[in-house]
Protein backbone atom coordinates (compact mmCIF):
# COMPACT_ATOMS: atom_id res chain seq x y z
CA UNK A 1 0.00 0.00 0.00
CA UNK A 2 1.42 3.16 -0.82
CA UNK A 3 1.78 5.82 1.88
CA UNK A 4 1.81 9.29 1.07
CA UNK A 5 3.77 10.43 4.36
CA UNK A 6 6.67 7.47 3.26
CA UNK A 7 6.70 9.02 -0.08
CA UNK A 8 6.68 12.51 0.56
CA UNK A 9 9.40 11.76 3.10
CA UNK A 10 11.55 9.77 0.91
CA UNK A 11 11.35 12.40 -2.01
CA UNK A 12 13.06 15.15 0.45
CA UNK A 13 15.51 12.14 1.37
CA UNK A 14 16.41 11.57 -1.88
CA UNK A 15 16.95 15.06 -2.97
CA UNK A 16 19.02 15.29 0.09
CA UNK A 17 21.55 12.78 -0.90
CA UNK A 18 21.70 14.04 -3.97
CA UNK A 19 22.92 17.22 -2.68
CA UNK A 20 25.68 15.39 -1.00
CA UNK A 21 27.81 15.18 -4.35
CA UNK A 22 27.72 18.74 -5.09
CA UNK A 23 28.60 19.04 -1.53
CA UNK A 24 31.73 16.75 -1.87
CA UNK A 25 32.44 19.02 -5.10
CA UNK A 26 33.04 21.81 -2.62
CA UNK A 27 34.76 19.49 -0.02
CA UNK A 28 37.31 18.44 -2.12
CA UNK A 29 37.78 21.36 -4.03
CA UNK A 30 38.70 23.66 -1.45
CA UNK A 31 41.83 20.80 -0.38
CA UNK A 32 43.43 21.02 -3.79
CA UNK A 33 45.40 24.03 -5.20
CA UNK A 34 44.37 26.76 -7.21
CA UNK A 35 44.91 25.24 -10.68
CA UNK A 36 42.79 22.33 -10.01
CA UNK A 37 39.76 23.23 -8.40
CA UNK A 38 37.68 23.27 -11.60
CA UNK A 39 38.81 19.85 -12.25
CA UNK A 40 38.25 18.49 -8.65
CA UNK A 41 34.78 19.56 -8.64
CA UNK A 42 33.81 18.27 -12.16
CA UNK A 43 34.69 14.72 -11.37
CA UNK A 44 32.41 14.42 -8.60
CA UNK A 45 29.58 16.64 -10.49
CA UNK A 46 29.98 14.93 -13.62
CA UNK A 47 29.22 11.53 -11.88
CA UNK A 48 25.29 13.03 -11.48
CA UNK A 49 25.10 12.49 -14.93
CA UNK A 50 27.15 9.67 -16.07
CA UNK A 51 25.79 7.07 -12.98
CA UNK A 52 21.96 7.96 -13.45
CA UNK A 53 22.40 7.38 -17.59
CA UNK A 54 24.12 4.20 -16.19
CA UNK A 55 21.41 3.49 -13.69
CA UNK A 56 18.59 3.49 -15.82
CA UNK A 57 20.01 1.58 -18.63
CA UNK A 58 21.33 -1.65 -16.97
CA UNK A 59 23.08 -0.25 -13.58
CA UNK A 60 19.40 -0.40 -11.69
CA UNK A 61 18.66 -3.90 -12.88
CA UNK A 62 22.10 -5.19 -12.20
CA UNK A 63 22.10 -4.21 -8.49
CA UNK A 64 18.85 -4.81 -7.36
CA UNK A 65 16.74 -6.99 -10.06
CA UNK A 66 16.14 -10.31 -9.09
CA UNK A 67 19.14 -12.36 -7.82
CA UNK A 68 20.75 -14.88 -9.69
CA UNK A 69 22.75 -17.15 -7.59
CA UNK A 70 23.20 -14.77 -4.53
CA UNK A 71 25.57 -12.85 -7.26
CA UNK A 72 24.15 -10.11 -9.17
CA UNK A 73 20.76 -9.00 -10.21
CA UNK A 74 19.04 -10.09 -14.02
CA UNK A 75 18.30 -7.56 -16.25
CA UNK A 76 14.15 -8.04 -15.66
CA UNK A 77 14.69 -4.11 -14.94
CA UNK A 78 16.70 -3.05 -17.44
CA UNK A 79 15.85 0.43 -18.91
CA UNK A 80 13.90 0.39 -15.98
CA UNK A 81 11.37 -1.85 -17.41
CA UNK A 82 8.07 -2.96 -14.62
CA UNK A 83 10.23 -0.12 -12.07
CA UNK A 84 6.92 1.88 -11.96
CA UNK A 85 4.89 4.17 -9.31
CA UNK A 86 3.37 0.94 -7.59
CA UNK A 87 5.52 -0.50 -4.93
CA UNK A 88 8.00 -2.71 -5.50
CA UNK A 89 9.83 -5.45 -3.55
CA UNK A 90 12.14 -3.25 -1.25
CA UNK A 91 10.15 -1.09 -0.25
CA UNK A 92 6.38 -1.29 0.16
CA UNK A 93 5.17 2.11 0.79
CA UNK A 94 6.63 3.82 -1.73
CA UNK A 95 7.05 3.95 -5.66
CA UNK A 96 9.57 1.14 -6.59
CA UNK A 97 10.39 4.39 -8.62
CA UNK A 98 11.35 6.16 -5.58
CA UNK A 99 12.80 3.33 -3.75
CA UNK A 100 15.39 3.05 -7.50
CA UNK A 101 15.99 7.47 -7.10
CA UNK A 102 16.91 6.91 -3.91
CA UNK A 103 19.24 4.11 -4.46
CA UNK A 104 20.78 6.11 -7.70
CA UNK A 105 21.79 8.85 -5.38
CA UNK A 106 24.05 6.69 -3.84
CA UNK A 107 25.45 4.98 -6.91
CA UNK A 108 26.59 8.40 -8.00
CA UNK A 109 28.49 9.45 -4.89
CA UNK A 110 30.50 6.28 -4.56
CA UNK A 111 32.55 6.83 -7.21
CA UNK A 112 32.85 10.57 -6.57
CA UNK A 113 34.41 9.72 -3.49
CA UNK A 114 37.11 7.57 -4.69
CA UNK A 115 38.10 10.91 -6.84
CA UNK A 116 39.83 12.29 -3.43
CA UNK A 117 42.77 9.56 -3.93
CA UNK A 118 43.89 10.24 -7.40
CA UNK A 119 43.09 14.38 -7.30
CA UNK A 120 45.20 16.57 -9.21
CA UNK A 121 46.73 14.03 -11.52
CA UNK A 122 44.26 12.18 -13.50
CA UNK A 123 43.24 12.81 -17.43
CA UNK A 124 39.45 13.50 -17.45
CA UNK A 125 39.03 10.86 -20.05
CA UNK A 126 40.62 8.52 -18.38
CA UNK A 127 38.03 9.37 -15.37
CA UNK A 128 35.21 8.53 -17.28
CA UNK A 129 35.77 5.57 -18.22
CA UNK A 130 37.29 4.62 -14.93
CA UNK A 131 33.93 5.52 -13.04
CA UNK A 132 31.72 3.94 -15.88
CA UNK A 133 33.68 0.57 -15.37
CA UNK A 134 34.07 0.54 -11.72
CA UNK A 135 30.56 1.44 -10.71
CA UNK A 136 29.76 -1.22 -13.68
CA UNK A 137 32.07 -3.97 -12.28
CA UNK A 138 32.87 -2.93 -8.45
CA UNK A 139 29.61 -0.99 -6.86
CA UNK A 140 26.59 -3.04 -8.74
CA UNK A 141 27.80 -6.44 -7.98
CA UNK A 142 28.41 -5.31 -4.34
CA UNK A 143 25.24 -3.19 -3.64
CA UNK A 144 23.37 -6.60 -4.75
CA UNK A 145 25.36 -8.54 -2.63
CA UNK A 146 24.50 -6.33 0.17
CA UNK A 147 20.98 -5.22 -0.40
CA UNK A 148 19.66 -6.62 -3.57
CA UNK A 149 19.65 -9.93 -2.08
CA UNK A 150 22.66 -11.61 -2.69
CA UNK A 151 24.67 -13.87 -0.81
CA UNK A 152 25.70 -11.08 2.16
CA UNK A 153 22.31 -9.93 2.57
CA UNK A 154 21.24 -13.66 3.27
CA UNK A 155 23.98 -14.20 5.45
CA UNK A 156 22.72 -11.58 7.81
CA UNK A 157 25.51 -9.34 7.32
CA UNK A 158 23.91 -5.55 8.81
CA UNK A 159 24.42 -2.47 6.96
CA UNK A 160 22.02 0.50 7.55
CA UNK A 161 23.13 2.90 5.09
CA UNK A 162 25.76 1.98 3.29
CA UNK A 163 29.24 1.51 5.51
CA UNK A 164 30.26 -1.25 3.02
CA UNK A 165 28.88 -1.10 0.07
CA UNK A 166 29.72 2.73 0.03
CA UNK A 167 32.55 3.28 2.46
CA UNK A 168 34.78 0.55 3.04
CA UNK A 169 34.47 0.19 -1.12
CA UNK A 170 35.29 3.69 -2.18
CA UNK A 171 38.27 3.38 0.23
CA UNK A 172 39.56 0.31 -0.47
CA UNK A 173 39.20 1.69 -4.19
CA UNK A 174 41.00 4.70 -3.41
CA UNK A 175 44.04 3.03 -1.47
CA UNK A 176 44.76 0.97 -4.91
CA UNK A 177 43.91 4.30 -7.23
CA UNK A 178 46.40 6.08 -5.12
CA UNK A 179 49.32 3.36 -5.21
CA UNK A 180 48.46 2.99 -8.90
CA UNK A 181 47.72 6.03 -10.52
CA UNK A 182 51.34 7.16 -8.24
CA UNK A 183 52.24 10.40 -6.29
CA UNK A 184 51.92 13.80 -7.64
CA UNK A 185 54.44 15.72 -9.14
CA UNK A 186 56.82 16.79 -5.89
CA UNK A 187 54.75 15.04 -3.59
CA UNK A 188 56.98 14.95 0.16
CA UNK A 189 58.95 17.60 -1.30
CA UNK A 190 56.74 20.87 -1.53
CA UNK A 191 54.12 21.59 0.17
CA UNK A 192 50.58 21.07 -0.83
CA UNK A 193 48.30 23.76 0.55
CA UNK A 194 44.98 23.95 0.46
CA UNK A 195 43.55 26.65 -1.62
CA UNK A 196 40.33 27.27 0.08
CA UNK A 197 39.50 25.86 3.23
CA UNK A 198 36.05 28.26 3.16
CA UNK A 199 35.25 25.83 0.31
CA UNK A 200 35.73 22.84 2.07
CA UNK A 201 33.80 23.62 5.49
CA UNK A 202 31.00 24.71 3.54
CA UNK A 203 31.26 21.56 1.37
CA UNK A 204 31.34 19.76 5.10
CA UNK A 205 28.49 21.32 6.27
CA UNK A 206 26.36 20.41 3.07
CA UNK A 207 27.73 17.18 2.88
CA UNK A 208 26.41 16.62 7.41
CA UNK A 209 23.13 17.82 6.20
CA UNK A 210 22.98 15.27 3.31
CA UNK A 211 23.43 12.89 5.38
CA UNK A 212 20.46 13.49 7.06
CA UNK A 213 18.69 11.88 3.77
CA UNK A 214 21.51 9.55 3.32
CA UNK A 215 21.40 7.82 6.70
CA UNK A 216 17.55 8.59 7.98
CA UNK A 217 16.06 7.49 4.38
CA UNK A 218 18.04 4.46 4.60
CA UNK A 219 14.88 3.54 6.68
CA UNK A 220 13.03 3.91 3.85
CA UNK A 221 9.90 5.15 5.60
CA UNK A 222 8.64 7.96 7.61
CA UNK A 223 8.88 6.39 10.87
CA UNK A 224 10.84 5.59 14.68
CA UNK A 225 13.79 4.20 12.78
CA UNK A 226 14.49 6.99 10.74
CA UNK A 227 14.07 9.29 13.46
CA UNK A 228 16.61 6.47 15.22
CA UNK A 229 19.08 6.92 12.32
CA UNK A 230 18.43 10.92 12.19
CA UNK A 231 19.10 11.42 15.76
CA UNK A 232 22.36 8.98 15.67
CA UNK A 233 23.71 10.60 12.94
CA UNK A 234 23.80 13.92 14.82
CA UNK A 235 25.35 13.13 17.83
CA UNK A 236 27.88 10.13 16.15
CA UNK A 237 29.09 13.66 13.93
CA UNK A 238 29.20 15.88 16.54
CA UNK A 239 31.40 13.75 18.86
CA UNK A 240 34.05 12.35 16.34
CA UNK A 241 34.16 16.20 15.22
CA UNK A 242 35.46 16.78 18.75
CA UNK A 243 37.41 13.66 19.00
CA UNK A 244 39.69 14.36 16.01
CA UNK A 245 39.98 18.52 17.25
CA UNK A 246 40.77 17.21 20.51
CA UNK A 247 43.60 14.45 19.13
CA UNK A 248 45.53 17.02 16.96
CA UNK A 249 45.31 19.85 19.61
CA UNK A 250 47.17 17.18 22.08
CA UNK A 251 49.85 15.49 19.67
CA UNK A 252 50.38 18.54 17.40
CA UNK A 253 49.21 21.61 19.44
CA UNK A 254 46.57 23.08 17.40
CA UNK A 255 42.99 22.72 16.86
CA UNK A 256 42.57 23.28 13.26
CA UNK A 257 39.13 23.80 10.78
CA UNK A 258 40.22 20.88 9.12
CA UNK A 259 40.48 19.09 11.49
CA UNK A 260 37.14 19.42 12.51
CA UNK A 261 35.73 19.10 9.08
CA UNK A 262 37.64 16.24 8.46
CA UNK A 263 36.39 14.45 12.09
CA UNK A 264 32.66 15.22 11.45
CA UNK A 265 33.07 13.50 8.10
CA UNK A 266 34.96 10.50 9.48
CA UNK A 267 31.98 10.30 12.18
CA UNK A 268 29.22 10.63 9.40
CA UNK A 269 30.92 7.32 7.53
CA UNK A 270 31.11 5.76 10.99
CA UNK A 271 27.76 5.90 12.00
CA UNK A 272 26.67 5.00 8.19
CA UNK A 273 25.97 1.14 8.54
CA UNK A 274 24.83 1.50 12.52
CA UNK A 275 22.42 4.20 12.46
CA UNK A 276 19.75 2.37 12.54
CA UNK A 277 20.88 -0.22 14.47
CA UNK A 278 22.61 1.27 17.84
CA UNK A 279 21.46 3.71 20.44
CA UNK A 280 22.02 7.15 20.88
CA UNK A 281 24.91 6.55 23.64
CA UNK A 282 26.67 3.74 21.47
CA UNK A 283 26.37 6.35 18.35
CA UNK A 284 28.58 9.21 21.04
CA UNK A 285 31.25 6.18 21.73
CA UNK A 286 30.86 5.25 17.67
CA UNK A 287 32.01 8.92 17.13
CA UNK A 288 34.81 9.54 19.28
CA UNK A 289 36.42 6.12 18.63
CA UNK A 290 35.95 7.25 14.80
CA UNK A 291 37.52 10.81 15.03
CA UNK A 292 40.48 9.40 17.00
CA UNK A 293 40.81 6.30 14.81
CA UNK A 294 40.57 8.34 11.46
CA UNK A 295 42.92 11.18 12.47
CA UNK A 296 45.64 8.75 13.50
CA UNK A 297 45.19 7.26 10.17
CA UNK A 298 46.21 10.04 8.23
CA UNK A 299 49.07 10.64 10.19
CA UNK A 300 49.91 6.99 9.76
CA UNK A 301 49.49 7.66 5.69
CA UNK A 302 52.48 10.51 5.90
CA UNK A 303 54.85 7.93 7.28
CA UNK A 304 53.62 4.92 4.94
CA UNK A 305 54.10 7.16 2.03
CA UNK A 306 51.49 6.59 -0.37
CA UNK A 307 49.78 9.64 -2.16
CA UNK A 308 46.26 9.33 -1.41
CA UNK A 309 45.60 12.87 -1.87
CA UNK A 310 42.09 13.74 0.29
CA UNK A 311 42.42 11.07 2.74
CA UNK A 312 40.06 8.65 1.13
CA UNK A 313 41.30 6.13 2.41
CA UNK A 314 41.85 7.21 6.49
CA UNK A 315 38.28 8.86 6.42
CA UNK A 316 36.36 6.22 4.25
CA UNK A 317 38.17 3.52 4.17
CA UNK A 318 39.07 3.54 8.02
CA UNK A 319 35.65 5.17 9.30
CA UNK A 320 34.11 2.88 7.12
CA UNK A 321 35.83 -0.31 8.65
CA UNK A 322 35.31 0.74 11.92
CA UNK A 323 31.68 1.51 11.51
CA UNK A 324 31.19 -1.90 10.29
CA UNK A 325 32.75 -3.31 12.92
CA UNK A 326 30.98 -0.96 15.59
CA UNK A 327 27.70 -2.74 14.53
CA UNK A 328 28.45 -5.54 15.43
CA UNK A 329 29.69 -4.81 18.80
CA UNK A 330 26.51 -1.67 19.37
CA UNK A 331 24.03 -3.17 17.66
CA UNK A 332 20.94 -4.07 19.69
CA UNK A 333 17.61 -5.40 19.71
CA UNK A 334 16.18 -2.84 22.10
CA UNK A 335 17.72 -0.03 19.69
CA UNK A 336 15.93 -1.94 16.59
CA UNK A 337 13.62 -4.67 16.59
CA UNK A 338 14.06 -5.72 13.13
CA UNK A 339 17.97 -5.69 13.64
CA UNK A 340 20.25 -7.71 15.85
CA UNK A 341 22.09 -7.47 18.90
CA UNK A 342 25.87 -7.10 18.64
CA UNK A 343 29.13 -9.04 20.80
CA UNK A 344 27.94 -6.31 23.26
CA UNK A 345 24.97 -7.67 23.97
CA UNK A 346 25.78 -10.98 23.93
CA UNK A 347 25.58 -12.27 19.87
CA UNK A 348 29.52 -13.54 18.81
CA UNK A 349 28.03 -14.44 15.77
CA UNK A 350 26.96 -10.89 13.88
CA UNK A 351 30.42 -9.73 14.59
CA UNK A 352 32.00 -12.42 12.81
CA UNK A 353 29.48 -11.80 9.90
CA UNK A 354 30.43 -8.32 10.34
CA UNK A 355 33.83 -9.20 10.14
CA UNK A 356 33.39 -11.27 7.25
CA UNK A 357 31.25 -8.63 5.40
CA UNK A 358 34.12 -6.19 5.50
CA UNK A 359 36.81 -8.55 4.37
CA UNK A 360 34.85 -9.69 1.28
CA UNK A 361 34.37 -6.14 0.47
CA UNK A 362 37.90 -4.80 0.93
CA UNK A 363 39.52 -7.63 -0.87
CA UNK A 364 36.89 -7.52 -3.67
CA UNK A 365 37.17 -3.94 -4.59
CA UNK A 366 40.77 -4.05 -4.47
CA UNK A 367 40.68 -6.86 -6.73
CA UNK A 368 38.83 -5.61 -9.31
CA UNK A 369 39.71 -2.00 -8.95
CA UNK A 370 43.34 -2.51 -9.52
CA UNK A 371 42.59 -4.78 -12.74
CA UNK A 372 40.67 -1.88 -14.23
CA UNK A 373 43.01 0.75 -13.79
CA UNK A 374 46.11 -1.17 -14.94
CA UNK A 375 44.10 -2.08 -17.81
CA UNK A 376 43.24 1.60 -19.07
CA UNK A 377 46.52 2.58 -17.73
CA UNK A 378 48.03 0.05 -20.56
CA UNK A 379 45.68 1.40 -22.69
CA UNK A 380 44.32 5.25 -22.44
CA UNK A 381 46.50 5.85 -19.84
CA UNK A 382 45.31 7.02 -17.00
CA UNK A 383 47.87 10.29 -15.92
CA UNK A 384 48.05 14.02 -17.15
CA UNK A 385 51.65 14.35 -18.60
CA UNK A 386 54.15 16.40 -16.73
CA UNK A 387 54.29 19.68 -17.99
CA UNK A 388 50.04 19.47 -18.18
CA UNK A 389 49.97 18.48 -14.17
CA UNK A 390 52.36 20.88 -13.95
CA UNK A 391 49.99 23.11 -15.41
CA UNK A 392 46.96 21.69 -13.79
CA UNK A 393 43.45 20.65 -14.38
CA UNK A 394 41.51 23.65 -15.28
CA UNK A 395 43.73 24.28 -17.96
CA UNK A 396 44.90 21.47 -19.87
CA UNK A 397 41.77 19.28 -19.48
CA UNK A 398 38.54 22.00 -19.64
CA UNK A 399 40.48 25.39 -20.57
CA UNK A 400 38.99 27.15 -17.20
CA UNK A 401 40.50 28.67 -14.69
CA UNK A 402 38.64 28.77 -11.26
CA UNK A 403 39.54 32.43 -10.23
CA UNK A 404 40.55 35.58 -12.30
CA UNK A 405 41.20 38.39 -9.87
CA UNK B 1 67.48 62.46 -4.07
CA UNK B 2 67.29 59.27 -2.40
CA UNK B 3 64.65 56.50 -2.25
CA UNK B 4 63.96 55.08 0.80
CA UNK B 5 62.31 50.97 0.87
CA UNK B 6 61.46 50.53 4.24
CA UNK B 7 60.12 46.75 5.11
CA UNK B 8 58.16 46.97 7.69
CA UNK B 9 55.44 44.07 9.37
CA UNK B 10 51.77 45.06 7.99
CA UNK B 11 49.61 45.99 10.89
CA UNK B 12 52.42 48.64 11.44
CA UNK B 13 51.62 50.51 8.24
CA UNK B 14 48.97 52.96 9.29
CA UNK B 15 51.37 54.07 12.18
CA UNK B 16 53.53 55.01 9.90
CA UNK B 17 51.54 56.60 7.27
CA UNK B 18 50.25 59.06 9.94
CA UNK B 19 53.62 60.02 11.27
CA UNK B 20 55.27 60.49 7.61
CA UNK B 21 52.23 62.78 6.84
CA UNK B 22 52.68 64.81 9.93
CA UNK B 23 56.45 65.23 8.40
CA UNK B 24 54.88 66.43 5.54
CA UNK B 25 55.52 63.73 3.27
CA UNK B 26 53.71 63.91 0.27
CA UNK B 27 53.55 60.75 -1.39
CA UNK B 28 54.37 57.05 -0.96
CA UNK B 29 54.18 53.61 -3.05
CA UNK B 30 53.19 50.92 -0.79
CA UNK B 31 53.30 46.69 -1.77
CA UNK B 32 52.54 43.94 -0.04
CA UNK B 33 55.38 41.53 -0.23
CA UNK B 34 56.75 38.41 0.98
CA UNK B 35 59.80 37.18 2.32
CA UNK B 36 62.03 36.16 5.27
CA UNK B 37 65.26 37.43 7.41
CA UNK B 38 66.08 36.22 10.69
CA UNK B 39 62.66 35.70 11.94
CA UNK B 40 62.37 32.67 9.45
CA UNK B 41 58.43 31.22 8.50
CA UNK B 42 55.59 30.28 10.32
CA UNK B 43 54.09 26.19 10.64
CA UNK B 44 51.19 25.24 8.93
CA UNK B 45 48.79 22.09 9.36
CA UNK B 46 46.75 20.39 6.89
CA UNK B 47 45.11 17.34 8.42
CA UNK B 48 48.04 16.40 10.66
CA UNK B 49 50.85 17.25 7.72
CA UNK B 50 53.29 20.32 8.88
CA UNK B 51 54.92 22.58 6.49
CA UNK B 52 56.95 25.20 7.66
CA UNK B 53 56.00 28.42 5.37
CA UNK B 54 59.27 30.55 4.99
CA UNK B 55 58.04 33.76 3.24
CA UNK B 56 55.97 35.56 5.78
CA UNK B 57 53.71 38.36 4.73
CA UNK B 58 55.30 42.36 4.94
CA UNK B 59 54.48 45.85 3.66
CA UNK B 60 57.19 47.37 1.43
CA UNK B 61 57.12 51.39 1.68
CA UNK B 62 58.79 53.35 -1.00
CA UNK B 63 59.44 57.31 -0.95
CA UNK B 64 61.41 59.18 -2.74
CA UNK B 65 62.94 62.60 -0.90
CA UNK B 66 65.10 65.61 -1.18
CA UNK B 67 68.43 64.83 1.26
CA UNK B 68 67.50 67.17 4.11
CA UNK B 69 64.84 65.42 4.73
CA UNK B 70 65.91 62.39 4.85
CA UNK B 71 67.70 61.76 8.26
CA UNK B 72 64.28 62.85 9.88
CA UNK B 73 62.49 60.23 7.73
CA UNK B 74 64.50 57.54 8.46
CA UNK B 75 64.11 57.90 12.67
CA UNK B 76 60.16 58.36 11.84
CA UNK B 77 60.38 55.32 10.29
CA UNK B 78 62.04 53.77 13.12
CA UNK B 79 60.08 55.04 16.07
CA UNK B 80 56.27 54.66 14.08
CA UNK B 81 57.63 50.84 12.51
CA UNK B 82 59.65 49.64 15.99
CA UNK B 83 58.17 46.77 17.97
CA UNK B 84 61.36 45.88 19.66
CA UNK B 85 60.89 42.04 18.29
CA UNK B 86 62.61 40.05 15.70
CA UNK B 87 60.91 40.92 12.13
CA UNK B 88 60.49 44.46 12.49
CA UNK B 89 62.21 44.50 9.21
CA UNK B 90 64.67 46.85 7.64
CA UNK B 91 65.04 50.24 5.63
CA UNK B 92 66.80 50.28 2.18
CA UNK B 93 68.40 53.75 1.11
CA UNK B 94 69.51 54.51 -2.48
CA UNK B 95 70.43 57.67 -4.32
CA UNK B 96 68.28 59.14 -7.49
CA UNK B 97 69.87 60.22 -10.51
CA UNK B 98 66.51 61.67 -11.82
CA UNK B 99 62.54 62.85 -10.81
CA UNK B 100 60.22 63.52 -13.73
CA UNK B 101 56.68 64.22 -13.04
CA UNK B 102 54.69 62.86 -16.11
CA UNK B 103 51.60 65.29 -16.09
CA UNK B 104 54.09 68.71 -16.23
CA UNK B 105 57.20 67.42 -17.29
CA UNK B 106 58.81 68.98 -14.14
CA UNK B 107 62.39 67.14 -13.16
CA UNK B 108 64.26 67.01 -9.93
CA UNK B 109 62.97 68.49 -6.64
CA UNK B 110 60.33 70.26 -7.98
CA UNK B 111 58.71 67.01 -9.16
CA UNK B 112 59.11 65.00 -5.81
Amino acid sequence: MLNTGDTAFMLVATALVMLMTPGLALFYGGLVRTKNVLGTIMQSFICLGLVSIIWVVYGYSLAFGPDVGGVIGNLKYAFLRGVGLTPGPYASTIPHLLFCAFQLMFAIITPALITGAFAERMKFSAFLVFTALWTTFVYLPLCHWVWGGGWLQKLGALDFAGGTVIHINSGAAALCAALIVGERKGWGREAFHPHNLPMTVLGGGLLWFGWFGFNAGSALSAGNIACLAFFNTQVATGAAALSWVFAEWLYQGKPTTLGVVSGALAGLVAITPAAGFVGPVSSVAIGIIAGILCYGAVILKARIGYDDSLDVVGVHGVGGTWGAIATGLFASVAANPDGANGLFFGNVHQFLIQLLGIIVAIVFSMVVTSLILKLLDSTMGLRLTREEEIQGLDVTQHSEMGYSF
Amino acid sequence: MKKIEAIIKPFKLDEVKEALSELGVKGMTVSDVKGFGRQKGHKEIYRGAEYVVDFIPKVKIELVLDDEILPKVIDTIINSAKTGKIGDGKIFVTTIDEVIRIRTGERGKEAI
